[in-house]
């Protein structure tokens, strides 16, 4: 059974919707993410659900209470769901451990006290209980400010974009650390960010958002190689479009070749299999790169990735490709290598998304 | 050629002193109860209902509009028949000192909120969130988190408008109370020596305001720094 359930949820800024009927649901112990462009209503999606917003339309309901809906808005003090805000929002005023103590306000002092020395062990900063929020580097702000959203032991744990502030070396490290605290604590969480990465890395399920809906609820994976849409394929992880047409049943024909869909149909709309025109998702990781292939390309520019090259490639009949390759295989600007397709989920889209929808660097 | 004659200070010392205390008297007491009120009136104009808003600005910019030596003759006028008539207090009792304090409080709270409420103002929004995500009811938040760091930002504007309520309590001379200033004015007719007991007094004015704004000064650069 779902234990946080959003239907149809919508809130609106004087007679400005910002969210439109929001609707997935999400297990206990598990992390949702809310993934969109900024500005798509994400974060006043999480604001709604922490109760900072009232509800317009919809009914939020954490394990079966309802937290808000028609005729249903309880304040977010009483709603017992902890949450991480964007710049921490750790009180300056107090100690390290003070903070971590400020949601345990009415507990008996020892109790109280034996709760923060374990929070703040879990976050191996024991020793910085006295400390400032000032004196401490990002990444351990961060860390206390979810110490501090779990000590009264929520239902419910919100993310807003924990890591915006943080550099992308710490922002990768502390993803998977802050994963694993959830995990420990066995929190069910949502997150709400841009950042695609930070979202696959730590979310077991994501919703991609634009203008106030949802346009697709699923796994990480699922989102990267069965996007429901262009702007899902576009917006989650990179890769080019190139024109095609369907062939027959479960079979569409691209410049280089017939590609073959092992899952789901190639094409999105039915009855369309005397040759309708679609455009055909080339992720970097479908072109695989292979000397005794008898396709060639053309490497018109090149990326280095550390582990890997991304090669942007051009076709004899002029489409563009991404590639990645390992980065031993350091081929010229202007060489001409070797191809093979490798794609197991023909994704394909009827309206012509443009050449390249999803440039070398999506990433906003 | 005026001839300065200084002899009339020495003795009158134990007297201005006993003024200097009335001085402080009115201004810690109205620094104390101005920033409890004007703490108030910052909190209910920032508040959803629109009628207490707009009470708590319509105070504000009413006392903020007026010069404080009409206030205090209105109140030195007004109070005291009003104290009688509620209290019962006789005539014969003197009720300067309460109506100075009265009115002083009532007037610094004015200017007092204003800076209150750039201080709420400063300290960013997520602090309440966060607050009440932890459980907090609005009133808790307020009092254990945003108002503690809204007086450290604003400390040094506060005791700045307490060095100018230091100065603004002489004016208590139009209702011929025996604060500094007012005991040096009475020295000074009494022995013919206003200048020098005028310029004495204004030396220790000048003296006390100049060290204290000194190290508001300097405290305001600490706390730029901190930041």
């Amino acid at each position: 059974m779902s234990f946080l359930e959003l239907d149809g949820v919508s809130v609106a800024f004087g007679g400005h919707t910002v969210v439109a009927g929001l609707s997935f649901s999400l297990e206990a112990g598990r992390i949702g993410c809310l993934l969109g462009p900024s500005g798509c209503g994400k974060t006043t999606a999480l604001r709604a659900i922490a109760g900072f917003e009232r509800l317009a339309a919809g009914e939020v309901r954490l394990g079966g209470d309802r937290l808000g809906g028609p005729g249903v808005h309880l304040p977010p003090e009483q709603r017992r769901i902890g949450m991480v805000f964007q710049e921490h929002a750790l009180f300056p005023h107090l100690t390290v451990a003070e903070n971590v103590a400020f949601g345990l306000r009415g507990q008996e002092p020892p109790r109280r006290a034996r709760r923060v020395s374990e929070l703040l062990a879990t976050i191996g900063l024991e020793r910085q209980g006295g400390r400032y929020p000032h004196e401490l580097s990002g990444g351990q702000q961060q860390r206390v400010a979810l110490a501090r959203a779990l000590a009264p032991g929520p239902r419910l744990v919100l993310l807003d974009e924990p890591f915006a502030s943080l550099d992308a070396d710490l922002r990768e490290r502390l993803s998977l650390e802050v994963r694993e605290l959830l995990a420990a604590a066995g929190a069910t969480a949502v997150l709400v960010t841009h950042d695609q990465h930070e979202a696959f890395a730590m979310a077991d399920q994501v919703g991609v958002m634009r203008e106030g809906r949802l346009v697709q609820w699923g796994r990480p994976y699922d989102l990267y190689h069965r996007p429901g849409s262009p702007f899902v394929a576009d917006f989650v992880g990179q890769g080019v479009f190139v024109p095609g047409r369907v062939v027959g049943d479960g079979q569409v024909e691209i410049e280089l070749g017939r590609l073959r869909a092992q899952a789901p149909a190639p094409c999105p709309r039915s009855g369309c299999e005397g040759g309708c025109r679609v455009s055909v998702l080339l992720r970097p990781d479908d072109v695989v790169h292979d000397e005794g292939a008898p396709l060639r390309a053309r490497v018109v520019a090149k990326a280095f990735r550390g582990a890997e090259f991304l090669y942007t490639l051009e076709t004899a009949g002029g489409s563009r490709l991404l590639s990645l390759v390992p980065s031993h295989h350091d081929h010229a600007v202007g060489e001409s290598i070797g191809i093979r397709l490798d794609v197991d989920h023909v994704v394909a889209f009827h309206q012509p998304p443009g050449e390249t929808a999803a440039g070398p660097d999506s990433r906003p | 050629m005026y001839e300065f004659d200084w002899s009339s200070i020495r003795p009158g010392l134990p007297f201005l002193w006993k003024g200097m205390k009335v001085t402080l008297y009115i201004t810690l007491v109205a620094m104390a109860a101005g920033i409890a009120l004007g703490t108030v009136l910052a909190i209910l104009r920032m508040a959803k209902n629109r009628a207490l808003a707009w009470l708590s600005a319509a105070y504000v910019n009413t006392f903020r509009s007026i010069p404080l030596v009409m206030v205090i003759l209105w109140f030195f006028l007004l109070l005291p028949a009003v104290i009688e008539r509620i209290f019962s207090i006789s005539r014969q009792e003197d009720t300067r000192l309460t109506t100075a304090l009265v009115t002083f409080s009532l007037f610094q709270a004015a200017y007092y909120a204003e800076i209150i409420r750039a201080g709420i103002q400063s300290v960013k929004s997520g602090q309440m969130g966060a607050a009440l995500a932890l459980g907090m009811t609005n009133g808790q938040a307020m009092r254990l988190v945003v108002l503690p760091q809204a007086f450290r930002n604003m400390a040094p504007l506060l005791l700045t408008q307490t060095i100018i309520l230091f100065q603004d309590s002489s004016l208590v001379y139009v209702a011929s109370l025996a604060d500094f200033f007012g005991v040096a004015g009475i020295i000074g007719t009494r022995d013919g020596r206003q200048v020098e007991l005028y310029l004495f007094a204004g030396a220790v004015y000048f003296v006390a305001c100049f060290i204290l704004s000194s190290l508001v000064k300097r405290w305001q650069n600490r706390l730029k720094g901190h930041a």
